[in-house]
């Protein structure tokens, strides 16, 4: 498999500094926690496991991902696509997230045809942490 | 950098004892001739050649160099012996046994002559990879011409009991092929001792140049085959073509460098799959795919649960290795061989395959165990199952998405 060399750099960086490229959990019983979403999707058997968690901030009454944590078992573009969609997504509201197509990681990272399904992985996942963040609100 | 080659079941380098007996065979100066040409010197230079390297080939398997027929490979081999036996023996009848670990050059053959009307048996390997000779037996029938099984499994390194398997066929009139790909040159094959009726070889596997190998075809008892390629009659008809004098060289060099080197070659390969082992062997969640007792060391096949195998592949980027990921396949599939084992995907998705050969170094294995160890621990660290199992969550237990 022939990957472009920025789904390369985005794999090594991970690798190297996984804390750096947002590699990390937040669990139950952390500070904040209820402001966390989370999405798992894919499966073992697959071949590609992506868990996505996001953490939102009310700012002007709309809730902002302030910051977000992966950890993804798959290919090395699965993991290139999770990163990717990591640095898209701080800073947007869960709105503009939710807009978020798998497109536009797969013309960033110049995905072969072959490992689109990363990048659609991807976009379930965000969308799965939204509705994760927004059943705890209403829990709330 | 170079990566560090632990892929020599793929392919290997040809040995530059072999490329200077080849080099001779091309140009003017050098034998070109068209071993065929009974006319001339330059024909019967190269017809003795040819010979030579026929009677290097037989040497090492102990048969006669009169039953062994040129091929393009082992792949070609393959199908000659099987659709060859199973057209000629047609009206003793149609049914043929394989097993569902075969290399892709079996399995696809016997997919082909299913859709012109023969049956064929896919053995189920134990969790070892072995096929039992009970099995066999069990599945033998009035109609059974043909029993195809290969000798090293080159996925995981199993070896199959092809001595009593022959002693079956043989009981039971049936022909057995072998497919030697991954074994001839590097464990002992005496073929005056076995009751194997076919056997494919590849020159490539053994430090000989890709494009040639052969396939021996026993004239005691005589099997026939029905040829695939007709034309000019070389090899007695049985596989028609201009005979390509430096490959047939390449192979025969191989083939008599590999008898003479097998030792040492087994015993050095052997100790570097002890030194990986040892290395790895207490590293968690680790599976040997194939048997350690019952493998060719050669071929060594590990799973790294919780690491998908392509992204290892990546991280162990200065080592050249495969996998049986799907990701690393075109079909999108994971391995077909693991998945017969009975190993569960995310095993077979999270399995490499090192291969060690004659120019395989010491400090080239000691330094894999290293760098494998570290590339594993940094993929479980940003992988959520490795995440979960550590949180002690049984991953049967959960309703993927």
């Amino acid at each position: 498999m022939a990957y472009s060399q920025k789904v390369v750099d985005k794999f090594e960086k991970t690798l190297k500094n996984p804390e750096g490229a947002s590699v990390g959990r937040w669990k139950p019983g952390d500070k904040d926690f209820h402001r966390v979403g989370t999405g798992i999707v894919g499966a073992p058997a697959c071949g590609d496991v992506m868990k996505l968690q996001i953490k939102c901030e009310n700012v002007d009454n709309k809730n902002v991902i302030v910051d977000a944590k992966f950890k993804t078992y798959g290919c090395g573009s699965a993991i290139a696509s999770s990163g990717q969609l990591i640095d898209m997504l701080k800073g947007k509201t869960i709105e503009e997230a939710q807009q978020i197509s798998n497109q536009e990681i797969v013309d960033i990272l110049e995905l072969p045809a072959i490992k689109i399904h990363c990048s659609v992985l991807a976009e379930e996942a965000i969308h799965r942490a939204i509705d994760d963040f927004k059943s705890r609100r209403n829990n709330d | 950098m170079k990566p560090l080659y632990f892929d020599y079941a793929s392919t290997t380098p040809v040995d530059q004892r072999v490329i200077d007996k080849m080099k001779d065979c091309l140009s003017l100066d050098g034998n070109f001739g068209n071993p065929g040409s009974r006319s001339h010197a330059f024909g019967w230079q190269a017809e003795e050649l040819v010979e030579e390297a026929r009677i290097n080939v037989s040497t090492l398997v102990n048969c006669d160099p009169r039953e062994i027929i040129w091929t393009s490979g082992a792949t070609e081999s393959d199908n000659l012996a099987i659709k060859g036996a199973a057209n000629f023996y047609k009206e003793k009848g149609n049914h043929i046994i394989t097993s569902k670990i075969e290399h892709k050059a079996v399995l696809d053959t016997c997919r082909q002559l299913e859709s012109e009307g023969f049956e064929v048996t896919y053995l189920d390997p134990n969790e070892n990879g072995e096929i039992s000779i009970e099995s066999i037996e069990e599945n033998i029938r009035e109609e059974t011409t043909l029993v195809s099984l290969m000798h090293i499994n080159n996925e995981i390194g199993v070896v199959n009991d092809i001595e009593k398997i022959g002693e079956l066929c043989r009981n039971k009139g049936i022909i057995f092929h072998v497919d030697a790909a991954q074994s001839a040159g590097k464990i002992e094959i005496d073929l005056s001792q076995l009751k194997v009726d076919l056997m494919s070889f590849s020159a490539h596997k053994i430090y000989g140049p890709k494009g040639i190998g052969a396939l021996f075809v026993r004239r005691r008892p005589r099997i026939r085959l029905q040829p695939l390629f007709h034309g000019g009659g070389q090899e007695r008809g049985i596989r028609a073509g201009t005979l390509p004098t430096h490959q047939i060289v390449g192979m025969g060099e191989a083939f008599k460098l590999s008898q003479t080197e097998m030792q040492s070659d087994l015993s050095k390969i052997s100790s570097y799959r002890d030194i990986l082992w040892n290395g790895l062997s207490e590293m968690e969640e680790i599976y040997v795919n194939g048997s350690i007792d019952n493998g060719y060391p050669g071929i060594f096949n590990l799973s790294f649960n919780y690491v998908e195998g392509e992204s290892l592949i990546m991280a162990l980027k200065n080592i050249a290795v495969s996998s049986g990921s799907a990701c690393t396949s075109a079909s999108l599939e994971p391995s077909y061989v693991l998945r017969a084992l009975g190993r569960p995907d995310e095993l077979a998705h999270s399995s490499i395959r090192f291969s060690f050969g004659r120019f395989t170094k010491e400090e080239e294995v000691k330094s894999t165990v290293k760098l494998v160890q570290e590339s594993v621990a940094q993929l479980r660290e940003i992988s959520p199952l490795w995440e979960m199992y550590q949180d002690g969550v049984d991953l049967d237990k959960i309703e993927w998405a």
